[in-house]
């Protein structure tokens, strides 16, 4: 029998594909009509903090140096208010083998399927966990497929994802470039299939257990460093991983009064399944187009439950622009000699404004860097932005918008984030999530439960804010 | 006649996956009217030429069919001239360090 390829026919067959590529069952940990076990679901996996650790150690994984930025404290320092400008500190992630924290998010699951006897795995990625999953299945002598958002319908790469191709055919993997689109699941719905390959998602439990190492090392290293904990620990935040595992990793080392600032580059106006708005921003990962919805509806994910689930750990949500992370990248090449990528400096560039409002006293830790090269640089993404007729100039980043203008901020006190209202974050997510349960079944008190921790507020205030809602829909 | 290309040569294939009206409903007008493309990179298993159905084993053995569509691809992303908006910062920044 031939099984139908059409968009329709591959995502009907959805659940039963991912079961078996990442052979985990979610169904298991379900506890109500929207609940489920998400201690569990990690737990279960077997992998403890020690264990991870070692399994990084055998991969050249981890151990990256705290780095603290003297000269940029000091910058901060002389633009502030007397006695204020925190201790500015930086992980440089950049040192792990393939440039980035996500090589820690990868070599988990790659174990997994080494351990499972799988012959290969497969990523749907453009960014840097495309590299990462590359380079640990070549180490584990593992195949690799990575499936790519690369190219409009026009046929131009959007620079940084040429630079992600590069890398892992680099790494001897398989990589399928695609144009513009969401159907990017349905071709890797398509691969897995295909393959029989081990579904290495940056969602699943894996993923998540091997960031939890890097909070768990900036909080001892911070320590060594300082006598204490760190005060505030700044996050890119994306699809939510970091800002997950980071956190967890941090109360693993007893750094629970650590302040946890998650970080996004604003695109709000972009439309991020565009074909006309793909190379019309110069961030490609980092940016509000995912932190938004995998914030307010985490399980929007290509596993049926993400275990990364942002609004459980933030403690604060902030935006900055394009051009005060191009400011920021600048300042840490020219003031400190480190020469990263974009990622880690759109914690960077919020660190910078946020180190202003706290005592000297202080500290503040940027939880990433990555590499820089080719196509992943300030430099080419201009072009790219001047090429699409973006207006590129100096002044108050505040009166940019993307996609029509970027500011390259004229001053470092025109760095400032925007804080995101996190009452709005978690009304929206609650409305997502009345929406997805299911016809016919009503919230149980494991439901309620479930969204109170998924949402960090309490049962009465779930129930508050869904009465208000409902109030409203009627 | 165009140049043949011989087996065993490092090349691009081109597939359209999804013709303009296939797409996923939720897209938007402009990505729903162009086809979802696929290229992917490999060996040729037969002699060949641009515009020709190929086969090609990818670096991990798997088999693919598409039209020829670049013989030993460059990367050709780079950084671009330097900008002008970013020359500036650095003096900047280090007059107010020593102001």
């Amino acid at each position: 029998m031939t099984r139908g390829m059409s968009y329709a026919d591959v995502m009907a067959r959805r659940d039963a594909i991912v079961r078996e590529s990442v052979g985990l069952d979610y169904a298991r940990y379900e506890t109500g009509a929207l609940a489920f076990d998400y201690e569990r679901l990690l737990s279960d996996t077997g992998y403890g903090l020690d264990e991870v650790r070692e399994i990084q150690a055998r991969t050249a994984v981890g151990n990256t140096p705290l780095v603290e930025l003297t000269n940029l404290t000091a910058l901060v320092r002389a633009i502030s208010p007397p006695g204020r400008g925190a201790r500015i500190f930086v992980k440089d992630e950049a040192a792990n083998p393939s440039g980035s924290f996500k090589d820690r998010r990868a070599s988990i699951s790659i174990h997994e399927a080494r351990t499972r006897g799988l012959h290969g795995v497969a990523a749907a990625t453009s960014g840097n966990y495309g590299a990462a999953v590359a380079s640990q299945a070549a180490r584990a002598g593992l195949r690799c497929i990575v499936v790519q958002e690369a190219f409009d319908a026009r046929g131009v790469a959007q620079p940084e994802i040429a630079e992600k191709t590069r890398a892992c055919e680099a790494y001897g993997a398989e990589v399928i470039r695609l144009s513009v689109g969401p159907e990017l699941f349905y071709v890797f719905l398509r691969v897995l299939e295909e393959s029989g390959y081990f579904n290495a998602s940056l969602y699943t439990p894996y993923s998540i257990l091997g960031i939890e190492t890097l909070g768990f090392e900036l909080a001892r290293q911070h320590e060594e460093h300082t006598g204490r904990l760190p005060d505030v620990v700044v996050t890119t935040h994306a699809g939510g991983g970091n800002v997950t595992g980071t956190a967890r990793g941090l109360a693993r080392a007893g750094a629970t009064r650590t302040q946890l600032v998650a970080a996004s580059v604003d695109l709000s106006g972009l439309h991020m399944a565009s074909d006309r708005d793909f190379n019309r921003k110069s961030f490609t990962t980092g940016h509000t187009g995912f932190s938004l919805p995998f914030t307010t509806w985490p399980d929007r994910a290509d596993v049926p439950r993400n275990a990364a689930r942002a609004l459980r750990y933030m403690d604060r949500f902030v935006t900055v622009t394009q051009g005060e992370v191009f400011y920021a990248t600048q300042a840490l090449a020219e003031l400190e000699g480190l020469e990263r990528g974009p990622a880690g400096n759109t914690s960077l560039a919020a660190a910078l404004a946020l180190a202003r409002e706290m005592e000297q006293d202080r500290t503040i830790v940027v939880q990433e860097t990555e590499y820089t090269g080719a196509g992943k640089h300030p430099i080419a993404q201009l072009e790219l932005a001047h090429r699409m007729g973006i207006r590129v100039t100096r002044g108050d980043p505040r009166d940019s918008r993307p996609g029509t203008s970027i500011l390259i901020p004229e001053h470092p006190a025109q760095i400032r984030v925007v804080d995101v209202d996190l009452e709005r974050v978690r009304r929206s997510y609650l409305e997502n999530a009345l929406a997805s349960l299911p016809e016919g079944s009503r919230l149980e008190e494991a439901d309620l439960t479930f969204l109170a921790e998924d949402t960090r507020t309490s049962v009465s205030r779930v129930l508050e804010v869904i009465d208000e809602l409902r109030t409203t829909a009627r | 006649m165009s140049e043949r290309i011989r087996e065993g040569t490092w090349v691009e294939l081109h597939r359209t996956l999804l013709a303009p009206g296939e797409r996923a409903p939720q897209v938007p007008d402009e990505t729903q009217n162009v086809p979802l493309e696929m290229k992917v990179k490999g060996f040729l298993t037969g002699d060949s030429a641009i515009g020709e159905d190929a086969e090609i084993v990818t670096p991990v053995g798997r088999r693919l069919r598409g039209t020829l569509h670049r013989v030993n691809p460059a990367y050709d992303h780079g950084f671009g001239a330097p900008v002008a908006e970013l020359l500036a910062i650095g003096a900047e920044l280090r007059a107010l360090l020593e102001a």
